[in-house]
């Protein structure tokens, strides 16, 4: 055969392995590259079960439906209700999640106070501290007590509305922080106590404690400096949801916030985050399980985190037994984050609008994540509360029209029975049927 | 003088009536009768007042002070003046795990031995040790002096920030990113007060200095070994 001929044999067409994907290959090359595993922010990217998995049944004759515009359908909440004289009360069971200030700019952090205000509802500070601007924004904060105990004083501790006791976050179960060199301003270096420019370590135990009844002290000691006032929330991830719930509540917390691994992080490793922890669909039963079995449910409030993004997601979670919510990735979407018109830069960055995570580089064109003072001035806090708060109010607005249409006057009448799953692993999951079914994997009775 | 017996009154009771002190009070001495090592004996006070505890307490005690001069005539369990601000607390015993643990300020004297971990993530608080310390103490210590009159256990400033640890006797092993530093003249003049305040006659001249390398400063891929 002429070398010049094309062989006249049949090949197969080029075929990528699912194994090695192109993903996977680019993630090889930038090991082989760096020596360093990639750190990124954001929660899991991974296809998980969610929310999305499972479908509300509406009213039917053997259940009538409210009208959806004459017909009140409650949306209030108490957080506290346990020991504290000084309860938290919300508007709507929509709370925005701890972030930094130093993940996040000042401004960013006054638009997370505004929206959360305007809505009714609380935000909370993050590792680093309390600043002026978040505190004077939000007629609720919710201050963490973090291991690091970056900012942390007596003071800020004593102006808070809810003390948060973060044991873990769903992005990384087990994991720290690292705030790296490139965001340490002067002002964040100052509010930590550290030198400008290096990394910051966010431990991953707290100091002073370690297991469930050196907990129990340290609420105590919490009570004790705050006058018994206000609320203490116990944050874990959502590693052993029956287990930590049930420690948690023996340690004396009032509510506890549970992240699901699709929760954000500003920055940690994408293998923590992709590989540990368990999709939020699936820790909320076990938890309320805790709670209805220490016949402590709805007395210690269950909040729930981790990819919530609409009504629906909100509706969802609390038809499985939680008393709210806390959205952290959404609402910086909401504020701007991630947002095409600034696609240009994105591409700039190697990265498209959506896709954006390299938060912890500090170079966020839309001004959130950043301690940049040019970037900064791109975002305007009035603006961006405005956006925060009309998309709390939708998805209020949402979640009260799903449990209108199954019958209820109060999102926290929303229950198990109103949902029906898509799939076998979203019924084994969220403990309700099988769509078409009286069935879920694990149900007690059957056998299967 | 004001008596309060722990046992009859309770915790909560104590704790309010020292918070309700203000900094122009005329209520400046306070005694603590009873303790009997319970937890969160005076803390988050924020006067300039004096508070002596007869006896040995729990977890926390004189955690997150501000102003107050707390003296403890006994041991304390383990978190004793945690994050504490400013003002001082003296031990006269012993101390358990995190002596101050976080503490932003002020002076903690322990007369008697510290256990592990003191001074994890201290941030400008001044530790002073007339024994001997446990095992990981001063890690990730960020600023602030740890002095240590006697020997220190394994470990010392693992990860240490900016913090300047000082020991007389000896260490049994330093930390990843610790090293024995110079001792200069302000060090030890540094040294001639804190001792002085802290009721110890030892001589400054007697210790090492010990402080960060700063070689994790930035995570780089070439130090993986030490972490």
């Amino acid at each position: 055969m002429n070398k010049m001929e094309k062989p006249t044999m049949p090949r197969t067409t080029p075929r990528y392995s699912a194994t090695f994907s192109n993903d996977v290959n680019s993630d090889i090359r930038r090991a082989a590259a760096t020596g360093i595993y990639d750190i990124r922010g954001g929660g899991a990217k991974r296809k998980l079960p969610t929310f999305d998995d499972l479908l509300f049944l509406g009213a039917s004759i053997s259940r009538y439906p409210l009208e959806g515009y004459r017909e009140k359908c409650e949306t209030s909440i108490t957080i506290g209700t346990r020991y504290a004289k000084n309860p938290i009360e919300l508007d709507i069971p929509i709370t925005i999640a701890g972030m930094s200030f130093g993940a996040l700019s000042g401004p960013a952090k006054e638009a997370l106070g505004r929206g959360a205000s305007a809505a009714g509802t609380s935000t909370t500070t993050g590792d680093g501290g309390m600043t002026p601007e978040e505190r004077g924004h939000s007629t609720k904060l919710v201050y963490q007590y973090l291991p690091s105990r970056y900012g942390m004083n007596p003071d800020d501790l004593r102006k808070a509305d809810a003390i948060e006791i973060v044991v873990g976050q769903g992005a990384k179960p087990g994991g720290g922080g690292m705030l790296l060199g490139q965001k340490i301003s002067d002002r964040v270096a100052e509010m930590r106590n550290l030198p400008k420019g290096i990394d910051q370590r966010s431990a991953c135990r707290h100091p002073d404690w370690t297991g469930p009844d050196d907990l129990e002290i340290k609420i105590l000691e919490l009570r004790e400096i705050t006058g018994w006032r206000v609320p203490i929330y116990v944050k874990v991830a959502g590693a052993r949801p029956y287990y930590d719930t049930t420690l948690a509540i023996k340690a004396g917390a009032d509510a506890i916030v549970l992240d699901g691994m699709q929760g954000g992080t500003a920055a940690t490793q994408d293998v923590f985050i992709e590989h540990v922890g368990q999709p939020t669909l699936a820790i909320v039963r076990p938890a309320v399980q805790a709670l209805q079995d220490l016949g402590m449910h709805r007395e210690v409030q269950l909040i729930i985190s981790g990819g919530i993004r609409s009504g629906a997601d909100v509706a969802k979670a609390m038809a499985l037994g939680a008393d709210a919510v806390a959205i952290g990735s959404a609402a910086l979407i909401a504020l701007g984050d991630n947002d095409p018109v600034h696609e240009a830069e994105y591409n700039k960055l190697g990265t498209t609008a959506g896709a954006y995570d390299d938060w912890h580089e500090g170079m966020d064109p839309a001004g959130i994540t950043t301690q940049d003072p040019e970037l900064m001035k791109r975002f305007d806090p009035k603006e961006g509360g405005r956006k925060l708060r009309n998309y709390l109010k939708v998805m209020t607005l949402e979640a009260q029209t799903i449990a209108r249409a199954c019958g209820k006057n109060h999102l926290h009448n929303l229950e198990p029975e109103d949902l029906v799953a898509l799939t076998m692993e979203a019924a084994a999951m969220a403990q309700v049927p099988l769509a078409g079914t009286n069935w879920y994997p694990g149900k007690p009775g059957s056998s299967y | 003088m004001l008596k309060f017996d722990l046992q009859e009154m309770g915790l909560r009771k104590l704790n309010n009536a020292l918070h309700d002190q203000k900094e122009n009070t005329n209520q400046t001495i306070w005694e603590i009768i009873n303790p009997k090592g319970s937890h969160a004996i005076a803390v988050g006070i924020d006067a300039p007042i004096e508070v002596n505890i007869k006896g040995s307490t729990g977890y926390y005690c004189g955690g997150m002070n501000k102003q107050a001069i707390i003296n403890v005539k006994g041991s304390v369990g383990p978190g004793v003046a945690e994050n504490m601000m400013s003002g001082k607390v003296v031990v006269e015993g012993d101390a358990s795990q995190y002596a101050g643990a976080t503490g932003h300020g002020g002076l903690l004297v322990i007369k008697g031995n510290a256990s592990s971990r003191c001074g994890i993530s201290m941030k400008g608080i001044n530790i002073v040790v007339h024994g001997n310390i446990g095992h990981m103490s001063a890690f990730m210590a960020q600023s602030g002096n740890l002095v240590v009159c006697g020997d220190a256990g394994d470990a010392l400033g693992d990860s240490l920030y900016e913090a300047k640890l000082f020991v007389r006797g000896s260490v049994k092993s330093l930390g990843a990113d610790c090293e024995e530093k110079e001792m200069r003249p302000e060090h030890i003049e540094l040294l001639k007060y804190l001792l002085s305040e802290s009721e110890c006659d030892a001589k400054p001249e007697e210790f090492s200095r010990y402080g960060s390398a700063r070689t994790l400063y930035n995570f780089n891929i070439d130090n993986s070994d030490a972490y």
